[in-house]
């Protein structure tokens, strides 16, 4: 689906990475990892368009990404650092927005999908009184409503308690199934449920 | 076009929680027609021919006031960034963003300012041409400032940024929008100011939505 060539970064004339190359099929679980300040968030903020100081090609579906960026868009899902949560918003109101951005996103579930992140009850409550870990929740309640085939997720799990991990463990494991491919970081000990995980290591694509 | 009005819809719900970015632009209005008269002179003649100056510059500053915060919370809590990846047109929710600026800054200050012009002895001919040269104007207003404010969004301190960029593109503005007050307070004919001004709104509304767009694009890849 994705393909990156000979991708190099440099930030404050220090490398990032260079020379990497790498590709994402269909049913794939990409993990990205590297020490902090290694330059994973700047990866996937290039995938998505969010960072253009780099040199190399990257092709989705074959072809060039810039000459099909609104397909693209279209087909990816990105949950990034930021979460994109309007503390004075409810969690309801917030994913109302999410899918007015996206119209991939499934039109009846809303309500599901929040039960589905464990914030039954907790719909119509401004987003600023919730917990950090609750915050997230409504971020990633995304996933659950999502049909894009393709998920860049920076950092998915932070914040979350261990049952919120297993959850979102499980949803990979079945978005992958139906097809989809996940490119994500994350310091936590990945285990998809039935899917092996690729491991990217960008310390060592910088060293080598 | 359902999502434009979702995101107008969205940007005076927010606004409507936070009354502040309400409150402020307003109430900076009229602290200024209340405080000119105390710290000049408060005889009605003087105040009626000063007027129509005294309220425009009071309504450019306030909204230049408001404009900084167009982008700030959407850029602070990653809303801008999801706005990008998405594969709704930005021109459209630029706009929308635009729009909901004006309601809540230009649009109450356009309705309060019969207020302020009986405060300051405006003549009764002035007031229309007041606020239709408001209602006209401050559009203009908030698409300058929303070109400041996507430039300087990314900077952690583009307070002071933003006023040097867009105060000469709000100069010409103010001389017809002060202007079409003058002429209807004497009584003259307004419509070749107020054609100014929509000149002036047709050409903003064209041509700053792309350099919005382009800024904001730029302040997020940064």
């Amino acid at each position: 689906m994705l393909e990156v060539k000979n991708l190099l970064c440099e930030r404050d004339e220090r490398m990032l990475f260079s020379n990497l190359s790498f590709s994402i099929k269909t049913g794939e679980v990409v993990q990205i990892e590297g020490q902090n300040g290694s330059g994973k968030t700047t990866l996937l903020r290039i995938l998505c368009g969010l960072n253009e100081s780099f040199e190399g090609e990257i092709f989705w579906q074959q072809q060039a990404i810039d000459e099909t960026r609104n397909e693209f868009y279209k087909d990816m899902l990105y949950v990034g650092h930021l979460s994109g949560v309007k503390s004075t918003l409810t969690a309801e109101e917030n994913l109302a927005w999410m899918q007015q951005l996206d119209p991939a996103l499934d039109k009846v579930s809303i309500a599901q999908a929040l039960k589905s992140v464990g914030l039954y009850g907790f719909e119509d409550v401004p987003c600023y009184t919730l917990s950090a870990g609750q915050q997230r929740r409504v971020g990633l309640a995304r996933l659950y409503l999502s049909r894009a085939p393709l998920w860049i997720l920076d950092e998915p799990f932070t914040a979350l308690d261990k049952k919120g991990v297993a959850e979102k463990e499980a949803l990979l494991a079945e978005h992958v199934l139906q097809g989809g491919s996940v490119i994500l970081t994350t310091h936590h000990d990945l285990d998809v449920p039935g899917h092996s995980v690729r491991r990217i290591n960008l310390d060592e694509v910088a060293h080598s | 076009m359902s999502f434009f009005w979702a995101a107008v819809q969205r940007d005076l719900v927010l606004a409507l929680r936070r009354r502040s970015d309400i409150v402020n632009p307003l109430a900076f209005f009229l602290m200024v027609a209340v405080m000119f008269p105390l710290a000049v002179s408060p005889e009605s003649k003087f105040l009626s021919q000063v007027a129509p100056g005294v309220i425009w510059v009071a309504a450019l500053l306030a909204c230049l006031l408001s404009a900084d915060g167009i982008f700030r919370s959407d850029f602070d809590d990653g809303s801008l960034e999801q706005l990008l990846v998405s594969p709704q047109p930005l021109i459209l929710a630029v706009l929308a963003k635009v729009l909901s600026h004006w309601i809540i800054s230009g649009f109450c200050l356009a309705l309060m300012s019969p207020l302020l012009a009986m405060m300051l002895f405006l003549p009764s001919e002035g007031i229309w041409a007041l606020v239709a040269s408001l209602l006209l104007g401050t559009p203009t207003l908030s698409l300058f400032g929303a070109i400041g404010a996507a430039l300087t969004v990314g900077l952690r301190k583009g307070g002071i940024l933003i006023s040097l960029l867009i105060l000469p593109l709000y100069i010409p503005v103010l001389i017809f929008g002060a202007g079409t007050v003058q002429a209807g307070a004497m009584g003259l004919p307004i419509a070749g100011y107020l054609a100014l001004l929509g000149a002036l709104l047709v050409i903003s509304l064209m041509l700053a939505p792309i350099a919005i767009a382009a800024a904001l694009k730029i302040s997020v890849r940064g």
